[in-house]
């Protein structure tokens, strides 16, 4: 008795245990049940029962109310897809003028919108990828496609490689120095002689759209959020679905509003890049010291002067962040988009990996993820760029890097005009190496891969029979025999004792959401496949972190790793494990456990760091040995912290478990994966990341509430 | 007499949701604790002065005593809840948006406790800051600014970030930047608070050498007697937001109006504070040979006045005798007067 009053928390999770598996115990399994009997799926069979809801027919397997709750929420994918096709395609007709028919024609409001943004994203991308690869689409744009066949002339050639090659050596040098330029060299070099030089400059044509144009969006709206407590009220929630909704999960609608290309992906990239835009934004400008704004003020700012050239400057560590995000988002986008026809690198990684040639998808992940990789350093480069005022310089000095580029266009086009007598009769690779016409270490890659599987093969294939047998298996097994009732006064118990009523009530409202949905059962196995991801991560994440703060160079180290790996999007992870472990759960998993550790270090490494040096030499001369400050001083502190990495652990998690349906999981993802090629998939897609967010959100309400509590408890803020 | 550069009259300033409404009800009898009560906090209670060309007005209070709240009702940094400023005769809780900021570029200059210099600029990027904001051509503005960094002796870094330097010379470039636009009235708040002794001391030497050169008019705020008496024309102590009491550095010593306000005088060792004008007696009969001005800091001619037997004669600018002072006095009043002038 003593001790439970000594700890009355320990009591009430004690008692939510008892209670929670109480209920496990108490509802038997119905005979009936089968795991995932197409729920949401149509099938007519005489068992299902069924209702309607808003003239929507919903058809479901009936258990017991306890066991698993009715889709009571089935109807909404039908209706948000009814709505959908209505405001496309019946809402609000306006007179268009066509044309070519020389007519007006009634079409939808919002049809005819959506046909005019993707009109201007297709021009945009047309003019960048024209100017890199040649084409006449954006001269007839500006003309007709007479004209342009009386004056083939125009036509414009695209630039030879060698000159976009230089030009971005230059840029880089000018931005940076050597090092830069050196690598970006490297990179444009090693893109044209293996031969994928047109997918990257497709590809590279596409970020280029979608991440300036996502750079402005969320920092006007940051801005927007910043001025106004609405406006700002008004994003949060989106803002937070949007966070921790998977980035497939979008590809549906978008499908459906704007079709199937490159300008409906660069929407889609706006829609996922510009919320963490908008909040690092808001965080930044926030975190702007008041004396400062104040010094603005006094020095004559008028309110725009105050914004761009105070807020904005000082806020620009967090803005900065928030650029390397959307760049991180665009070329991840970049691979994933490529599932609604978006041209280049991430539609032959795809192909490849459907293909399983291991070599080629080695070789376009290789080339996004240095594209990502220079494209990030050279954004921040040109972010902290300085101005020198007093160096004297002369014309030629000052305008250097123009000439040199200048010169280099005259270099490359002679080049390219050499190379057409060089190459007569086959390509000509001063101009252009072609696609797969480059150097290919696909061979090496793959017999590489063919002799690990011939030499491992026993090895490998007896790990992941016992993984999946002895731990996959039982852990699913275990996740689905939860009934629906335990599981929900589990996760709400667990709201309450952490957050309080506000909490249990949120996470109440997010688990109820997920279980009226028909797909409470493939939720069940996202989240036991993000949980096993989560807690290996977790362990990897924090043994690395902490052995590697141990050491200054260490903890520097593996920070710019983390770095260099968040820079990689996320399909790349599927390569290597594919290549080791072929199409099993295993792989995805792998792929999970790796990409999630990123988070789980990086945010290790950092909250060891922000103990204060104080507390350190206070410990020391208290006599405390190396372990003894580690576990007595430094991981109580620095535990709220790891907690927020243990949150972003979760979120990387569940994204990849959702790419992994890719190659074939049984979760959420294989059903918006499904959605993708369904014609009425867009609310069953949206539906579904809805389901995968509240996943994230339901941990993330609980992480957050008790790292507030456990900070002011501590004191740190 | 001219105008007065600053002129305020029964300021307020009141925080809280229905501050306006209850001053407004209140009469300008204004009670810090009954607002309190309702929810609002008083900073500045019913402050009215007047600052004339070239004076310096130091603002003295402890934390919380809204003596910045009183600085940023006069640059209009917050606006004041009720009463008027006048700027050299300009109304300006009256200014628009657009005449204030011209105000603000021309007129007014202010320093921070905290620097508040911007991160992203070097030294002398941020001292050209304000000059750029106005318009200024950038070669102009640098060239400006150079000579401003030249006036508070940074030379050789006005390319280092802010980052790179000592908290002194970070406040050297805030002080850079407040003067570079010229402007006429010069805002400080707690520019030396945030630097250690040495630097202190150091710095407020070179303000005063600074101000000697330039006459402009300054208000001052800081928590720290010693740097108000040393470096005030006239003092203004708050409490509560309330002036207690606005006179020079000699007639606060010698005279405080409050108990709060004789706290402070208690330890201050007077001939730092006390001028011979302060202390002289008006005879001018038996002098001796010794001649001291009347605008001297008693510390500094004490020793010569104790070496004469008779009485010291006082003179004014113009060499004119206008009282005299014997040795006595001057002990008195640096080891005796202390309990009994009080």
């Amino acid at each position: 008795m003593e001790f439970f009053k000594k700890y009355p928390k320990t009591f009430q999770w004690l008692f939510l245990l008892v209670v929670f598996f109480a209920l496990c115990f108490a509802i038997e399994v119905p005979e009936t049940y089968k795991f995932i009997r197409g729920q949401a799926e149509f099938v007519k069979d005489p068992n299902q029962s069924s209702y309607v809801f808003l003239g929507k027919e919903v058809r479901y397997y009936a258990f017991d109310v306890f066991w698993r709750l009715p889709p009571l929420l089935g109807w909404l994918p039908i209706w948000i897809n009814d709505s959908l096709f209505f405001l496309m395609n019946e809402w609000m007709p306006i007179e268009v003028w066509n044309e070519d028919t020389q007519e007006f024609k009634s079409r939808p409001l919002v049809l005819q919108i959506s046909r005019n943004i993707t009109a201007f994203m297709t021009f945009l991308i047309q003019l960048i990828r024209e100017v890199l690869l040649g084409g006449l689409e954006t001269i007839v744009a500006f003309s007709s496609w007479d004209w342009i066949d009386k004056n083939p002339w125009a036509e414009l050639p695209g630039l030879p490689w060698t000159i976009v090659a230089a030009g971005a050596t230059l840029l880089a040098y000018k931005l940076s120095g050597k090092g830069l330029a050196l690598f970006a060299g490297l990179t444009m070099v090693y893109i044209s002689i293996f031969g994928q030089w047109k997918p990257s400059m497709q590809t590279l044509s596409f970020i280029l759209v979608a991440a300036p144009l996502s750079f402005i969006f969320g920092l006007g709206l940051g801005i927007a959020a910043f001025k106004s407590k609405r406006v700002e009220k008004a994003l949060y929630p989106i803002l937070l679905v949007m966070q921790t909704m998977p980035q497939y999960a979008v590809l549906v609608p978008a499908l459906v509003l704007f079709g199937v290309g490159d300008h409906a992906a660069v929407i889609i990239t706006m829609v996922v890049a510009v919320p963490p835009m908008i909040l690092l934004t808001i965080l930044g400008l926030r975190a702007v010291p008041p004396e400062v704004i104040e010094a603005g003020r006094m020095s004559g700012c008028n309110n725009f002067q105050l914004m761009f050239k105070v807020l904005i400057p000082t806020a620009r560590r967090d803005i900065l962040i928030g650029v390397n995000q959307v760049i991180m988002v665009c070329f991840s986008m970049a691979v994933i988009s490529a599932f609604i026809g978006a041209k280049g690198l991430g539609f032959n990684l795809l192909l490849a990996l459907n293909q399983l040639n291991i070599g080629l998808a080695l070789e376009a992940g290789l080339c996004i993820s240095l594209i990502a990789i220079l494209l990030d350093k050279m954004s921040l480069a040109w972010a902290n760029k300085q101005e020198d005022y007093f160096g004297n310089l002369t014309f030629f000095q000052r305008n250097k890097n123009l000439l040199f580029f200048a010169a280099t266009v005259v270099i490359g086009l002679i080049l390219a005009y050499v190379g057409t007598f060089l190459f007569k009769g086959t390509f000509n690779y001063l101009f252009e190496i072609p696609h797969n016409k480059g150097i290919s270490t696909a061979d090496f890659w793959n017999k590489g891969v063919d002799w690990i599987f011939e030499t491992f093969f026993v090895y490998i294939k007896a790990f992941n029979t016992w993984l999946i047998q002895e731990v996959l298996q039982p852990m699913r097994a275990l996740y689905l025999r939860m009934p629906a009732i335990a599981t929900i006064v589990l996760v709400v118990g667990a709201g309450y004792l952490i957050g309080g009523v506000r909490s249990a009530l949120v996470v109440c409202a997010l688990t109820l959401f997920i279980a009226f949905s028909p797909w409470w059962d493939r939720a069940l196995v996202t989240a036991y496949m993000a949980t096993f991801g989560v807690i290996v991560s977790c362990i990897i994440g924090f043994t690395v972190g902490t052995l590697c703060f141990q050491n200054k160079q260490s903890a520097k180290f593996m920070l710019g790793v983390c770095d260099i790996f968040q820079t990689f999007p996320s399909f790349v992870y599927l390569i290597p494990v594919m290549m080791l472990f072929g199409i099993t759960d295993t792989s995805v998993l792998i792929a999970v456990i790796v990409y999630a550790t990123i988070p789980a270090t990086r945010y290790t490494i950092e909250g060891l760091r922000s103990v204060p040096a104080g507390l350190h030499d206070a410990a020391t001369m208290s006599g405390v040995n190396k372990f003894q400050r580690l576990t007595k001083i430094e991981f109580p502190l620095a535990f709220p912290h790891m907690m927020l990495g243990i949150n972003q652990t979760i979120v990387f998690a569940l994204f990849m478990v959702i790419i992994g349906a890719f190659i074939g999981t049984e979760d959420l993802g294989q059903y918006i994966l499904k959605a993708l090629s369904d014609k009425k998939g867009a609310g069953i897609g949206l539906t579904l990341g809805i389901c995968v967010a509240f996943i994230a959100l339901i941990f993330d309400n609980l992480i957050r509430a008790y790292v507030q509590k456990r900070k002011k408890h501590l004191g740190i803020d | 007499m001219s105008e007065p550069v600053i002129k305020c009259e029964n300021v307020y300033k009141i925080f809280g949701a229905n501050a306006e409404k209850m001053l407004k009800d209140s009469n300008g009898n204004v009670d810090a604790k009954t607002f309190q009560e309702n929810g609002c906090i008083v900073g500045v209670n019913n402050a009215s002065f007047e600052v004339s060309k070239g004076e310096m007005l130091v603002v003295m209070g402890l934390s919380g005593s809204g003596k910045s709240t009183l600085l940023r009702c006069i640059s209009r940094l917050t606006d004041a809840t009720g009463g008027k400023i006048f700027i050299e005769g300009q109304d300006l809780l009256q200014l628009n948006n657009k005449d204030l900021i011209d105000l603000r570029r021309n007129k007014m200059g202010m320093v921070f406790q905290s620097f508040a210099l911007l991160p992203h600029k070097t030294v002398v990027e941020n001292i050209a800051f304000p000059l750029q904001i106005k318009g200024v051509k950038t070669e102009d503005s640098i060239s400006k600014a150079m000579d401003m960094v030249k006036l508070v002796g940074l030379d050789g870094r006005e390319n280092y970030f802010p980052r790179e330097l000592s908290g002194g010379q970070q406040q050297r470039v805030g002080i850079a930047r407040s003067l570079a636009v010229e402007p006429d009235i010069w805002f400080l708040d707690e520019p030396f608070s945030a630097l250690d002794p040495l630097i202190r001391k150091e710095m407020q030497d070179e303000f005063l050498r600074l101000q000697e050169k330039l006459q402009k008019t300054i208000m001052f705020i800081t928590h720290d007697f010693d740097e108000a008496l040393k470096l005030a024309d006239r003092i203004a102590i708050m409490k509560d937001g309330i002036i207690e009491q606005l006179d020079t550095p000699a007639n606060i010593v010698l005279n405080p109006a409050t108990e709060y306000v004789r706290k402070f005088t208690e330890e201050v060792p007077r001939e730092k504070v006390l001028l011979i004008a302060d202390v002289m007696d008006k005879t001018k009969d038996n002098l001796s040979d010794l001649k001291v001005s009347k605008d001297e800091i008693i510390e500094n001619v004490a020793e010569k006045i104790l070496t004469q037997e008779k009485s010291v004669a006082v003179v004014d600018n113009n060499n004119n005798i206008i009282g005299s002072i014997n040795p006595a006095k001057i002990i008195n009043t640096v080891f005796g007067g202390r309990k009994n002038n009080n």
